[in-house]
């Protein structure tokens, strides 16, 4: 029996030089996370895009609802005042 | 402050189930340049049109293998070897994350190859002609890599998320496919005779597959008008096409090789290049399956997931055991 059928996904992140984040690149299939590490290295890493790779099983993450986008990140957009911009200091003042 | 939300809620916020409502709404996102993302609504066709072109540009990267790496054994050089080595292994990257950007529409990459090995997929036609002589490599590179390429570019800005994604990062190592190609051809043009005369066999071979591979004309286009609705193709085939032959003619012609259309010729007027007629027969028979190494292509493909299996059931157990083990050491 072919049960390559049941490898999990993985999402795979990167790190692109030391002192960064890691960042979501992709996803790939994998028999297990050592595995999933080593082919991140050969799909993600070709030309030397990293230092440093994460592997999650993609069922490990939970998500925000597209559907709830508005009630989730709208309530911010009128808090204007969260921005520095948002404070007009004259120009003698200086070092703010 | 935070309970304003719970009953100001515009009108466009409330959840719709009705397919009307709902396709207008997506419709305004695909006119506002917004990309779609995998769990939002979309139209079922929207759905299904994504499915097949994803799958079947991730078998074409897949089966794009075979041609080329039908001479990694016989590279002339150790360079010339580890360079091809490179492109191919990149195209099994490139299929793989088309198979991931497939997958996030609710298809399973199993199926997909399961498609693809029955004979129910498609691939790109121009894999399907053999590669036979070394300036072949050389001739796939700069015209078939670079006619993907062209055709890639505008897929960056494609409406559907994973989709453009995986085209930004192919655009990205594509472009050394096409160079080592041109890089192969100008040495052979600039090597003996009989390497120039390899290399304008080579291309006098490629030439036609390579148009062809935009396409059918746009008047017999039969998937293009929703597509450029959804914003998954925003420029037509012939327009592609065009752009290649303006971009190659000059290419060729530092080569000091000639293309084989004794019907190319500059148009002043409408600034671009007059190409002869192109064969559609003989496109759609290679289509339909009767081009040169369709069976041999299917063949190969087939006998490479067979011989493989043993290694993934191999990596399978491996796994099980490792994780019976270290549930073993925690117990």
């Amino acid at each position: 029996m072919d049960n390559t059928r049941h490898w999990p996904l993985y999402e795979v992140f990167v790190r692109a030089r030391g002192g960064l984040d890691h960042k979501h690149v992709g996803s790939l299939h994998a028999a297990d996370e050592r595995m999933a590490i080593e082919h991140a290295r050969d799909l993600y890493t070709r030309r030397q895009e990293g230092v440093s790779i994460w592997v999650v099983p993609s069922k490990a993450i939970t998500a925000s609802d597209p559907g709830e986008t508005e009630s989730l990140f709208e309530p911010a957009r009128d808090k204007i005042y969260r921005h520095p911009t948002f404070y007009e200091i004259p120009d003698e003042v200086k070092t703010l | 402050m935070y309970t304003q939300e719970l009953d100001v809620r515009s009108a466009d916020s409330t959840p719709a189930t009705d397919p009307e409502v709902l396709t207008q709404r997506f419709l305004a996102r695909i006119d506002a340049e917004q990309k779609i993302e995998p769990k939002e609504w979309m139209p079922a066709r929207y759905r299904s049109m994504l499915i097949r072109q994803i799958s079947q540009h991730a078998h074409s990267e897949i089966v794009g293998m075979l041609p080329e790496g039908n001479w990694i054994t016989r590279a002339p050089t150790l360079r010339r070897k580890a360079i091809l080595i490179a492109k191919v292994q990149d195209e099994a990257g490139h299929g793989a994350y088309l198979y991931s950007a497939a997958e996030t529409l609710g298809v399973s990459r199993d199926e997909l190859i399961d498609q693809l090995l029955s004979g129910k997929a498609k691939y790109s036609s121009i894999f399907n002609y053999p590669t036979t002589t070394w300036a072949d490599v050389g001739a796939i590179g700069w015209l078939v890599d670079g006619a993907a390429i062209m055709n890639q570019i505008p897929l960056c800005r494609c409406s559907y998320g994973p989709y453009a994604r995986a085209m930004v990062r192919v655009c990205r190592e594509e472009s050394f496919h096409q160079r080592q190609g041109y890089d192969l051809m100008l040495h052979l043009a600039r090597g003996t005779p009989e390497q120039k005369a390899m290399a304008q066999d080579a291309l006098n071979r490629w030439w036609w597959p390579a148009l062809m591979m935009f396409g059918p004309p746009d008047a017999n286009s039969t998937h293009s008008g929703e597509s450029q609705r959804w914003k998954i193709k925003r420029i037509s085939n012939d327009e592609l096409r065009q752009k290649f032959v303006d971009f190659t003619v000059p290419q060729a012609k530092f080569l000091g090789l000639a293309l084989p259309d004794p019907l190319l010729r500059w148009n002043e007027a409408e600034q671009r290049h007059e190409f002869g007629p192109i064969d559609w027969d003989e496109f759609e028979q290679v289509l339909k399956g009767n081009g040169p190494c369709n069976a041999e292509r299917l063949a190969a493909r087939r006998d490479a997931h067979a011989a493989g299996a043993w290694v993934r059931e191999a990596a399978s157990a491996h796994a099980e055991k490792q994780r019976l083990r270290a549930a073993r050491c925690a117990a």
